[in-house]
């Protein structure tokens, strides 16, 4: 598959793991902010072909991980609600909110249904006209010009039972916000390629420029993060942390003019509720003014049990997705881990997405082996 | 007859006589069936296998087969696992009232042609009708009786160190080719079913080696699943070389763009063998003589290090523990 | 956010495209990059392409990393 199979060549994975050994002098500590990152990195076992003295920890950029309780709790509420279709992506279904899941809502009797794309969402409402069609709508800067797409869509077309509930996310200020916290300390950050294809790369300049932290855009292919972790690690090796794009074929600086365009056109900034992390100012994405009747919080918040602006439920006793979502924590810090949260009986959100970082150090590394495990077999 | 199925069918009385003489027996006629007793009655001698599985997939009809052929396939090939010659099956259909019985004869033309290539005769069987909504169009259970023959112990505990692990062909296959046919997910593939009778193959390589430790068909939860139980019955630990997988383009291609890891979707015409390493080669070589068998590899080996656990190596030379599928393979944004 | 997966644009027709990969096909979304032409990878995200892949770029990388190999060969 073009574009695919030669980022994965082990020659030259062999030669980036050298360049990288060859380069790197001190310990350092990088953050990998996407989720299709911390996948990625476990999936290729990136860990073990750089140095140990190279330590990676994961970010909040797991769209579903970072969903607010109170959030997942709405989306279920309007699940329970009749005549309403949910179309959501697969990511969502098992995820835990303050009572229930939407894969337990529809197993007792919701109509959930998990799609690939937000246009399969459309056709569902055009299928359907006596019901309402709701879609979920997680996910960053790389997702959100496509559920603009779907909802200029459905006004062109005059689609009228077709609502969004936003819950998307920005990439930068909640980079900003952690970064303030200043509970970890970094040295350099993996960037998010999809998210930049959109963004670009300028939004990035505040992280080498006000917080001395090298920042490099990383692809998903094995040779992409290798390629990205030597980009960096030249990066603070010399003391000139900068914003650079490791992934050139996809991303551009200025980004993608008119997704960002048609992001506008349908979302305003606002507020967001973090999992984990809590209100970050002007993080998050609302409909507009103009497309408001595609709302779903607005649509149906006299039919839900609780308005909106809700106190957000409490989480579960022990949890520590909160502290491993902002890099303060490794899941095998959390005392739940492999324990009373398993893939199989997931108590956090990181648990059940499969970028979630408790779900790839489940996967993909054992408690009790990764201490001896990181060697060659 | 009417075009559908009515809840009549089901009842016993006239209308279900008409329904098993006119619909059923033309497709799956043979002496002892034909009799229409209450049970049908044979002779065996020494050990025997018994299998049943239910089958409920969606949709009914797919690229590569259909729930009939899935229905025979599947249960043959549970009993093949134990090195068993399948030999009579039962077939009881659960039907949702206004099924189609041109589309029931089409899954009868299916169960009729697997039964025959599988050289398996059905029985006995059973017909019930339940209301509209009450099932999702066709349900078929299939119960199988094999014979072991005398010398055969095949076992997911009779893995030990130095066994080496055989693939009988690409993986994901089945899973790809009926999940990208569901709503919302609906991709054009080059992909069909691997939905096959195993049966002979496995008397294949049971003729050349009396040195088969463990076989077993990763169906659903794919190849990682199947292997993760063979590492905790034999309490070993699996070693597999992820690059010596066989993988067809267009299920890779499916897999990118889903999200999904080609070792968890489901197949429904491989097996995994864990043989001895004497007799690896020999097993490989008569396993692609078989059209069933043509992509087949040894893709890893077994180890008593990691006990019950599965180890993916990439190519890259770094290694992955994977874990059982846990939930269902569902696509990701992420 | 960040599975995108480059596909080859077979046909266009307004703002949809045929896109194939591996021999898998579907219809895909354009709006996101009107500018696109038959022949060019995009990268598809939940049904749409949201960029066009560089090709010269492609290159470029598969160059460096070349040179990367050869030259930390070198100073091992």
């Amino acid at each position: 598959m073009k574009f695919i199979d030669e980022y994965q060549n082990s020659e030259l994975a062999k030669g980036l793991a050298r360049e990288i050994a060859n380069h790197s002098t001190k310990p350092i500590r990088l953050m990998e902010f996407c989720g299709g990152h911390t996948h990625a990195i476990m999936r290729y076992g990136i860990r073990q072909l750089v140095p140990r003295t190279i330590e990676m920890r994961s970010g909040p950029g797991c769209p579903v991980c970072v969903t607010a309780t109170s959030d997942l709790d709405k989306a279920i509420a309007l699940a329970q609600l009749p005549g309403i279709i949910i179309t959501t992506f697969g990511d969502m279904i098992r995820v835990p909110g303050s009572y229930s899941t939407l894969q337990q809502a529809k197993a007792e009797g919701a109509d959930v249904r998990v799609v690939y794309s937000t246009l399969d969402a459309l056709e569902i409402a055009k299928a359907n006209p006596k019901r309402s069609v709701v879609f979920i709508g997680i996910g960053f800067e790389t997702t959100a010009p496509t559920i603009a797409a779907s909802i200029t869509k459905a006004y062109q077309e005059t689609v009228e039972n077709f609502y969004v509930l936003s819950l998307l996310k920005l990439t930068p200020p909640v980079m900003r916000a952690l970064l303030n916290l200043g509970e970890v300390k970094l040295d350099g950050i993996i960037g998010p390629g999809h998210v930049s294809v959109i963004i670009g790369s300028s939004p990035y300049e505040f992280i080498p420029k006000n917080h001395n932290i090298a920042f490099a855009i990383s692809g998903f292919e094995a040779l992409d993060i290798l390629l990205c972790i030597d980009k960096l690690v030249r990066q603070i090796e010399s003391g000139h942390p900068k914003v650079e794009i490791a992934y050139s074929r996809g991303v551009r600086p200025e980004g993608n003019a008119k997704a960002l365009e048609l992001m506008n056109e349908a979302f305003e900034v606002d507020d967001a509720n973090w999992r984990g992390i809590g209100v970050v100012s002007q993080s998050g994405l609302k409909i507009n003014e103009k497309y408001r009747r595609f709302d779903a919080e607005k649509a149906f918040a006299a039919l839900l049990r609780f308005s909106p602006s809700d106190e957000p439920a409490s989480e579960s006793k022990g949890c520590r997705c909160g502290d491993i979502l902002r890099g303060v924590a490794t899941p095998l810090e959390c005392k739940l881990f492999g324990g009373l949260c398993t893939a199989e009986h997931p108590v956090g959100p990181c648990m059940v997405s499969s970028e979630g970082a408790c779900a790839a150090y489940c996967q993909y590394e054992s408690p009790r082996d990764s201490e001896n495990f990181g060697g060659r077999i | 007859m009417s075009d559908a199925i009515l809840l009549a069918h089901g009842s016993g009385g006239r209308l279900s006589h008409e329904l098993v003489k006119a619909k059923l027996l033309p497709f799956l006629a043979n002496p002892m069936l034909n009799r229409l007793d209450d049970s049908a009655i044979f002779e065996a001698n020494g050990r025997l296998s018994f299998t049943t599985d239910s089958y409920v997939v969606n949709p009914i009809f797919f690229p590569g087969g259909d729930i009939g052929k899935l229905a025979v396939c599947g249960t043959v090939n549970d009993l093949s696992m134990s090195g068993s010659k399948p030999a009579y099956l039962s077939l009881s259909l659960i039907i949702e009232e206004g099924f189609s019985l041109g589309e029931l004869d089409l899954i009868l033309q299916s169960v009729k042609a697997s039964a025959e290539e599988a050289e398996v005769i059905i029985i006995t069987g059973d017909t019930k009708v339940v209301n509209r909504g009450q099932a999702d169009k066709l349900f078929i259970n299939t119960s199988g009786i094999g014979i072991i023959p005398d010398g055969v112990d095949i076992s997911g505990a009779n893995a030990r160190a130095g066994d080496k692990v055989i693939l009988s062909g690409t993986v994901g296959d089945h899973g790809i080719a009926v999940m990208t046919q569901r709503e919302g997910l609906k991709f054009s593939v080059p992909v069909e079913s691997d939905c096959t009778p195993l049966n002979k193959l496995v008397a294949q390589m049971l003729q050349v080696s009396t040195k088969i430790h463990c076989l077993r068909d990763p169906t659903r939860g794919g190849l990682a699943t199947t292997l993760n139980e063979f590492a905790q019955q034999s309490n070993v630990g699996i070693i597999v070389e992820e690059d010596r997988i066989p993988i067809a383009e267009g299920v890779r291609a499916a897999c990118e763009l889903l999200g999904f890891d080609p070792v968890y979707v489901a197949n429904e015409g491989k097996l995994v063998a864990i043989v001895e390493p004497d007799d690896a080669d020999r097993i490989l070589a008569t396993m692609k003589e078989n059209p069933y068998g043509r992509n087949a590899a040894i893709i890893g080996r077994i180890t008593n290090d990691y006990a019950g656990k599965l180890i993916m190596k990439t190519k890259l030379g770094s290694s992955r523990i994977v874990d059982m599928l846990t939930g269902e393979l569902l696509p990701r944004i992420c | 956010m960040c599975l995108a997966i480059p596909v080859r644009v077979v046909s266009i027709e307004g703002d949809e495209a045929e896109a194939e990969i591996g021999g898998v096909k579907r219809r895909v979304s354009i709006v996101l990059t009107p500018e696109v032409r038959v022949g060019d990878y995009v990268l598809l995200h939940t049904g749409y392409a949201i960029g066009v892949v560089d090709e010269a770029e492609a290159e470029e990388t598969l160059k460096l990393l070349e040179e990367i190999a050869r030259l930390s060969e070198v100073h091992r």
